[in-house]
């Protein structure tokens, strides 16, 4: 559980090439689906501060692999890695998704966020009963993951280009959210707007939802207290300790 | 080499503190390293009752560095001392930091936390820069300053008590001698220095609360040279911080005549940084041939000497 130095095996960027596709050498631990890595180049030397939390897309002895869109100056660095170069990592952390062996399960991904369903596509983790629906923006080439979870969950993807797609894809995230019902579960990770909508959507049907937060974080580890979440309790809590994955009722939605 | 510090009332095995607010409890970074292998750990700063801090962001990524308005987030000084205190390692030296709005509320406080056996000495905060009462209010005025300091060491049941200095002042040795005079036994500095980051873009600050504490190798030379002035004004010991991420930093501070160092950013920037600079240092200081830290503690040759 230490922190470990992993070798760069492969990166490739995707027919998008903001879209990038990350292999480190194999860690030797075990994550669950929802949980995080931290990952720091050692080539962000002194100037940038902060390792980068990044869902675990696969780790199994092919090594650990991450699929990231460039946003900011530390994407552009992980994105600039070359095959041998050396990456700080420290995980697996973070509370994942809460799953059980019952279904149905909706899975509800808004661009990258769909790399934080990888491992639900693996034959550790498959869901009973599971159908995911994904949004974005980018074209759906340029998520080549989309195609390799898809091969293992039932799958639909709806491109959203223009405000009216938006309001259609929040009709349909409403439609399957209500048909899913107060017996089924809702797993969503996506942009923080797509987040708030599903949360609205599940307490309004009272159908039970859990979502992965992507909030601003510093160390990963609970110490400088940078990511944390305001419970439905008022409390403000580290979200890489007490989530990334939080049970939406857990939280505060005004 | 004997990599001991001594100091009065505290024996650290080697130089290196994890800072206050940069390592939670300790135990957040347990199964990171061996907490029994640091010189001693400075916990998260405690107030008397729990506190939920500022509005997010309220962190912010700046070229070798970081801004941070947390707002003193704790959990209050009784879950410390009845939910996380017991199960720091006995091993290891625990320095309580400590904030309040008053100097009768930092004497309550300090009377609480120095009866507690496993505390071997207090930090008294009067540096964040992110509160609205107390903090930096109490660093930046000598009067305020001599009172909250008088008020800890008559309260800390004979325990050291250090006081962490605010770089945001214009004179930082006037203060450092204030401390001194109203019995400080120690002084830690520097705490961050106030700085901002804005988004072009969206036209708003970076942080919620507008403004935060600067801290990581960015100030390190700020850091330093306040150090060094300072450890020439008292002849209380010193302990450094600002910056410190690497073996030849902590020897830096030590040149210019820090006793200790405590090393904060350097953990966000991997969380078992504390434990590799303990061997790396200790490697170091083999390397220049010292056998112990006082022959090479503030021996800088002094410029134009």
């Amino acid at each position: 559980m230490n922190a470990l130095d992993l070798t760069v095996h492969a990166i490739r960027p995707g027919p998008d090439p903001t879209i990038v596709d990350l292999t480190l050498s194999p860690p030797p631990w075990q994550p669950k689906p929802g949980q995080f890595v931290m990952l720091r180049p050692h080539q962000f030397g002194h100037e940038l501060t902060w390792g980068r939390p990044l869902s675990i897309y696969r780790c199994d002895t092919n090594g650990l692999r991450v699929v990231f869109q460039v946003i900011g100056r530390g994407t552009q660095r992980l994105a600039a890695l070359r095959p041998g170069d050396t990456v700080a990592a420290w995980g697996p952390l973070g509370r994942g998704f809460q799953t059980k062996a019952s279904g149905p399960y909706l899975l509800l991904a808004g661009g990258i966020g769909l790399a934080a369903f990888g491992l639900f596509a693996t034959a550790d983790h498959r869901l009973p009963e599971s159908e995911l629906l994904f949004g974005h923006r980018l074209p759906l080439e340029a998520y080549p993951l989309y195609a390799e979870i898809a091969s293992a969950i039932p799958c639909e993807a709806k491109r959203q280009t223009s405000p009216a797609d938006i309001e259609d894809f929040a009709q349909e995230l409403s439609r399957r959210i209500q048909a899913l019902g107060p017996k089924g579960m809702v797993l969503c990770c996506g942009p923080t707007p797509m987040l708030r909508a599903v949360a609205r959507l599940c307490l309004e049907h009272g159908v039970p939802g859990q979502v992965s937060l992507e909030n601003r974080m510093g160390c990963g580890v609970g110490a400088c207290l940078g990511c944390v979440a305001t419970t439905a309790t008022g409390e403000r809590v580290p979200s890489c300790v007490h989530g990334p994955v939080f049970d939406i009722r857990a939280l505060a939605w005004d | 080499m004997d990599t001991t510090v001594h100091l009065p009332g505290l024996t650290l095995k080697n130089p290196i503190i994890p800072a206050s607010g940069t390592f939670g409890y300790g135990l957040e970074f347990a199964r990171y390293g061996d907490l029994r292998r640091l010189g001693a750990i400075c916990v998260k700063g405690l107030s008397r009752s729990p506190r939920q801090g500022n509005p997010t962001p309220r962190i912010a990524e700046t070229p070798c560095g970081m801004l941070n308005s947390i707002g003193l987030q704790n959990v209050g000084i009784e879950e410390f001392l009845e939910k996380k205190l017991p199960f720091l390692p006995a091993e290891v030296p625990i320095i309580a930091n400590l904030y309040a709005q008053s100097a009768e509320e930092f004497a309550q406080l300090t009377s609480q936390v120095a009866t507690a056996p496993r505390i071997a000495a207090v930090e008294i905060n009067v540096s964040c820069p992110n509160v609205r009462q107390g903090g930096v209010q109490f660093g930046q005025d000598p009067a305020a300053l001599a009172e909250v300091t008088a008020a800890v060491v008559a309260h800390a049941a004979g325990k050291p008590v250090i006081v962490k200095l605010s770089p945001n002042v214009t004179d930082i040795t006037v203060m450092a001698r204030t401390a001194q005079d109203a019995g400080a036994t120690m002084l830690s500095l520097i705490n961050t220095i106030t700085g901002m980051a804005v988004d072009i873009r969206t036209r708003t600050p970076r942080l919620a609360t507008g403004t935060g504490g600067l801290s990581g190798p960015a100030i390190k030379p700020i850091a330093l040279r306040m150090v060094h002035a300072v450890a020439k004004a008292v002849s209380i010991p010193v302990i450094g911080i600002g910056g410190i991420s690497t073996a030849e930093d902590v020897l830096e501070f030590l040149l210019v005549g820090a006793h200790a160092v405590q090393v904060g950013t350097a953990s966000f920037t991997r969380p078992d940084r504390v434990f590799t600079l303990v061997d790396e240092v200790t490697a170091l200081a083999e390397s220049l041939g010292l056998s112990s830290w006082e022959e090479f503690r503030g021996t800088l040759k002094e410029a134009g000497q």
